[in-house]
């Protein structure tokens, strides 16, 4: 298995990809979206780096997960934050782990249903392979790539470190 | 989970009768009473409701967790915030939602409730909302529904109403704090015929609420009331003294039979809740009504529309409590039969 950087390094490296594609995109006030809860964690700390204006989103997607038939609801005692204005502007959306690709599914519906954005640029600290739908991260901290019984976790707030587990496939 | 030390026996409802709201692995399955629920189930209603009040203030208040699922309100007895509540609830979770308006219905052609019930289920309903004037009702439903079917009481007869209930309780908690120990309730009025004092009793109980007292004339006041656990005052002056918070009752006037009050008069000079009285709670004490309220019979129009009053935050917080006890209860129904595996 290839090694994976610490989170601190990986954050630095979005860091600066990120603010190099604001710059040739000409995004100057983005609003930084942080997914529930490892992305937000991450967001929390990109947003202080890159110094963003517009206070910093959170998006809690358990109402728009696909699989509630399955699972049924699992609340987050946080709520959604985000500018009651979305219209037009530019999002920076956030995640820990991109695999499957539903939660940013998920969180594209749930934006949607707040306005109709400009653009939305993913970032996601790891991108694993996996992908159950057409989805991409624009910046990435680093691929990876693991055995099908094999899940990695962001844990965190303070400080942040990956967990990599075995699961029991069914 | 279950309190064993709550069962008081209904012969109505039998021994057992609030076992069916859980299913085999303790989450909610039917919503019928608060008796037999613990604090943790109370607590993660109030989570999600909480969660989906941030959802009521948006642009779009609807998100997409129910959609496909039916939802059947079946109301045999006048009501106007609870149906409507109910259905925007079910709506704002993107279900598709049947009003069968009784009056109107084949029940007025003699049709049984288990016959209509078992209609409505033919037309692939997931779930029935029912207020029925007849204690037990929504229990018998939820015994004879098919088991991928969810039914949440909606009042009835003099037993239980524990949606309100629990809007209640989200309301307290959003102006007092999580920590219910230390506060003092006074629920003021006709106790005897509410559904909903009963289950706001029981759910204070459930959430270690420090003080509950129940002020009423001795007319107005079940026999047996301080089993439940609460301080009985017949003076509202006394009753009302340093609370946190004040829940006042409708007199239920179509309950009434017989003379249980001199006039409607005497008892706004005895227990209406005016601007005078409400000096004997907490300054900072909350006014409360689950509505219709009677301006001038137990509440001052002036106190109802009041600073402290948060009657229509009661109204709001419906919605959402509506909406967390749905998504919670289908959540299991389907965890139950597997669909979409």
């Amino acid at each position: 298995m290839t090694k994976i950087h610490s989170p601190d390094t990986l954050i630095q490296s979005l860091s600066s990809q990120l603010s190099e594609s604001l710059a040739q995109k000409q995004i100057t006030d983005p609003v930084m979206v942080g997914i529930h809860t490892g992305g937000a964690w991450v967001a929390e700390q990109l947003h202080k780096k890159l110094k963003l204006k517009e206070p910093l989103a959170t998006l809690n997607i358990s109402f728009y997960r696909d699989d509630f038939s399955r699972i049924g609801v699992h609340p987050q005692v946080t709520p959604s934050t985000l500018p009651n204005e979305i219209e037009n502007r530019h999002i920076i959306l956030v995640d820990d782990v991109l695999q499957t690709g539903r939660t940013i599914r998920a969180a594209m519906n749930e934006l949607f249903d707040y306005g109709r954005p400009a653009s939305i640029t993913l970032v996601c600290l790891l991108e694993r392979d996996g992908r159950e739908l057409p989805i991409r991260a624009d910046i990435v901290g680093q691929q990876l790539t693991l055995r099908d019984d094999e899940q990695v976790k962001l844990t965190g707030p303070e400080p942040l470190a990956f967990d990599i587990k075995h699961v029991t496939l069914d | 989970m279950v309190n064993k030390n709550a069962r008081a026996t209904n012969p109505l409802l039998g021994q057992d009768h609030w076992n069916i709201q859980l299913d085999e692995n303790g989450r909610l399955k039917h919503f019928l009473t608060i008796e037999g629920l613990g604090s943790e189930i109370l607590t993660e209603i109030l989570d999600t409701a909480e969660n989906f009040t941030s959802v009521n203030k948006r642009t779009v208040k609807k998100v997409p967790l129910l959609r496909g699922k039916t939802i059947t309100n079946l109301f045999f007895e006048a009501s106007t915030r609870t149906r409507t509540t109910f259905e925007l609830a079910a709506k704002r979770l993107s279900a598709d939602v049947l009003n069968i308006n009784i009056s109107t219905s084949a029940t007025s052609k003699g049709e049984s409730l288990l016959d209509t019930l078992y209609n409505l289920q033919a037309m692939q309903t997931d779930m029935f909302v029912i207020r029925h004037q007849d204690s037990g009702a929504a229990h018998f439903a939820a015994r004879h529904v098919a088991p991928y079917i969810s039914v949440l009481n909606a009042g009835d007869g003099r037993h239980a109403h524990p949606t309100q209930a629990m809007l209640d309780m989200l309301t307290i908690r959003q102006n007092k704090g999580h920590d219910f120990s230390a506060l003092r309730v006074a629920i003021v009025g006709d106790i005897l015929h509410s559904r909903v004092a009963r289950s706001q009793i029981h759910a204070l109980n459930t959430l270690n609420i420090g003080d509950i007292r129940v002020v009423a004339p001795r007319t107005l006041l079940p026999a047996d009331i301080e089993k439940l656990g609460v301080n009985v005052h017949y003076n509202l002056q006394q009753g009302i003294a340093d609370a946190d918070v004040v829940i006042m009752l409708r007199l239920q006037k179509e309950r009434m039979q017989g003379a249980m009050l001199p006039s409607e008069l005497e008892y706004y000079q005895q227990y209406g809740l005016t601007s005078e009285t409400l000096k004997y709670a907490k300054p900072d004490a909350i006014v409360m009504h689950p509505g219709p309220i009677n301006r001038g019979v137990e509440i001052e129009s002036c106190v109802a529309d009041g600073m402290q009053s948060v009657i229509l935050d009661q109204v709001s917080n419906g919605i959402a409590v509506r909406m967390a006890v749905m998504s919670m209860t289908l959540g299991t129904s389907a965890q139950q039969t597997g669909d979409d595996k």
